[in-house]
């Protein structure tokens, strides 16, 4: 288990097939403690699909995948404790209140009421939504929407974050308010897994993995990126990766 | 003569004003392009250019004509893609497409010079049911359709919303491509990098036009000094710079920060050893041009 203190997570030749098509074709990287891993990709290169296997709600055909110290094979169900994780669509019910939404999570997650009550008045107080906390989910803005949905992937303090797009549609301001977050929460000692498809975001990142057709084809931190694809920011090398492999299949 | 012009319009729903009197002019095989996050009024708009809502108030002309009153005669002219997929899942693509030909009375055929170069990436797949493609394919469908009765207008709403930064050029490429058709496009995106794409942009928020004009002209009125500072470690230096005197703002744009300052107030120098003081060494400041997302940014701020 050495490996595992410095990981937090660890992917070996991951192969996901379905039927016939190869959507994650033999991947191999790890995510350290405490880092902000960039999980970049078109769409469609199976970056949800390796998010669902990482996070235990998909087997992988083959390879060895742990996560938090846990075999995805073996301890789905730990590994989902330890863990967040805010989707793509769906994250908080529309028709409770902000309040009712963490309550009913942490419920899930087992927190004790007077623990929920006690991180409930903290959040409050953090995130300045004294009058917001009785409304209904549905009328808030987008923006407020993602930051409490990510408030609410990591109310239960887990090792490791995914977030899927969380940012996708949001205003400017608040996506840059909604990375100081992410910057808190690993102040915290949180792990966060995140894409994004923008790619201003992606330098933001400690190390970032780039998906094409179901492989990784980089792995690195942003600087050694520009450098390898000879860009001047990341939506070059992302432009230079996915653009080649793209004329490639023509 | 404007092919889309729009005076004071409003447009509440309940209480909530989701369209504050915006004035707007769109010209002839113009690219116009409405930017702005999710809630900033882009989709109710469109709507309203299109004929699908009435405005409360307003003065309204799309193609000479007032979408209130001379519907049926405007939605000939008009192509519009909406922001969700609302093509025919259980129909082919080519069924899709003969059937939103046949109902604007024309056939494929006939402007299959128009969506050719669209249309041809799909062909191969054309007994395909639109609900087994995949997101890039649904899009190009969506656009064939919007397409084949030749619109005078083409209305796109959030076209390249989730897509990603490749598909999303690929996508801006087809639009340049039917605007040498002569056709006028509106385009509406929460990417504010895209707007540099555009002839003539609007930039929404919460419901009022916060800046319009073209690109460079957006970038030419911000009123205060920007800086573009360079360090390896940026949350460390925006929390330096949040305590910056009479502070303007400072947001991290990629591998930089980009801070504004009131005009001609403060020398790159000054900012350079502000930093330096508080112990984060290898910094570069110089004055940069402000980009769209600074515009954005800056005019959104000051008019809350």
């Amino acid at each position: 288990m050495t490996e595992t203190e410095e990981n937090i997570i660890e992917v070996k030749n991951l192969v996901k097939k379905f039927g016939n098509f190869t959507a994650n074709d033999n991947l191999c990287f790890e995510v350290k403690k405490s880092e902000i891993f960039g999980f970049l990709g078109a769409n469609g290169a199976g970056k949800t699909t390796a998010i669902k296997i990482l996070s235990g709600l998909l087997f992988p055909t083959s390879g060895k995948v742990m996560v938090a110290g846990y075999d995805v094979y073996k301890h789905r169900n730990i590994i989902k404790k330890n863990i967040g994780y805010m989707s793509q669509g769906f994250s908080l019910y529309e028709d409770l209140t902000v309040k009712e939404n963490i309550e009913f999570y942490a419920g899930i997650y087992g927190l004790r009421s007077k623990e929920i009550k006690f991180r409930f008045a903290e959040l409050v107080e953090k995130l300045g939504i004294q009058d917001m906390q009785k409304e209904f989910v549905k009328s808030l803005p987008l923006g407020w929407k993602q930051k409490i949905a990510f408030s609410v992937a990591i109310f239960h303090k887990p090792k490791l974050v995914f977030l899927d797009e969380p940012t996708s549609g949001v205003d400017p301001i608040t996506r840059r308010q909604f990375w100081d977050l992410i910057y808190e929460a690993v102040e915290n000692d949180i792990t966060v897994f995140i894409t994004t498809h923008y790619l201003d975001e992606a330098e933001y990142c400690d190390r970032i993995s780039i998906m094409v057709d179901g492989r990784i084809d980089a792995l690195g931190t942003p600087a050694e990126l520009k450098q390898e694809f000879n860009a001047k920011n990341m939506d070059e090398v992302f432009v230079k990766l996915v653009r080649n492999n793209n004329l490639q299949n023509e | 003569m404007y092919e889309i012009e729009i005076h004071n319009l409003c447009k509440n729903f309940g209480k909530t004003p989701a369209l504050d009197n915006l004035n707007l002019v769109v010209k002839k095989n113009e690219f116009y392009g409405l930017i702005g996050p999710d809630g900033a009024g882009k989709t109710t708009l469109m709507r309203i250019i299109t004929s699908l809502l009435l405005p409360d108030s307003g003065y309204l002309k799309v193609a000479g004509l007032d979408p209130g009153k001379d519907y049926r005669e405007l939605r000939l002219k008009l192509g519009y893609m909406p922001g969700k997929f609302a093509l025919y899942q259980d129909l082919s693509i080519e069924e899709n497409l003969t059937f939103f030909a046949t109902v604007f009375g024309t056939t494929v055929k006939e402007n299959y010079n128009l969506i050719k170069s669209i249309y041809s990436q799909i062909e191969p797949f054309k007994n395909r049911r639109a609900g087994k493609l995949s997101g890039g394919m649904k899009q190009k469908l969506a656009l064939s359709c919007a397409l084949v009765h030749k619109p005078e207008i083409l209305i796109l709403d959030e076209p390249t919303t989730g897509v990603d930064a490749v598909s999303r050029r690929e996508f801006w490429e087809m639009l340049n491509e039917i605007k040498s058709h002569g056709i006028t496009i509106v385009v509406s995106t929460p990417y504010l990098e895209e707007a540099a794409l555009c002839d003539n942009i609007a930039l929404m928020n919460k419901g009022k036009i916060i800046s319009s004009g073209s690109p460079e002209e957006i970038s030419s009125t911000f009123p205060e000094d920007l800086f573009i500072v360079e360090t390896k470690y940026i949350p460390q230096t925006l929390k330096v710079l949040r305590q910056f005197p009479n502070l303007i703002n400072v947001n991290s744009f990629g591998h930089s920060l980009h801070l504004v300052l009131k005009k001609n107030t403060v020398q790159t120098k000054e900012i350079v050893d502000f930093i330096e003081n508080k112990g984060i060494s290898n910094i570069k400041v110089k004055k940069g041009k402000p980009e769209i997302e600074d515009s954005f940014i800056y005019f959104s701020s000051s008019n809350l």
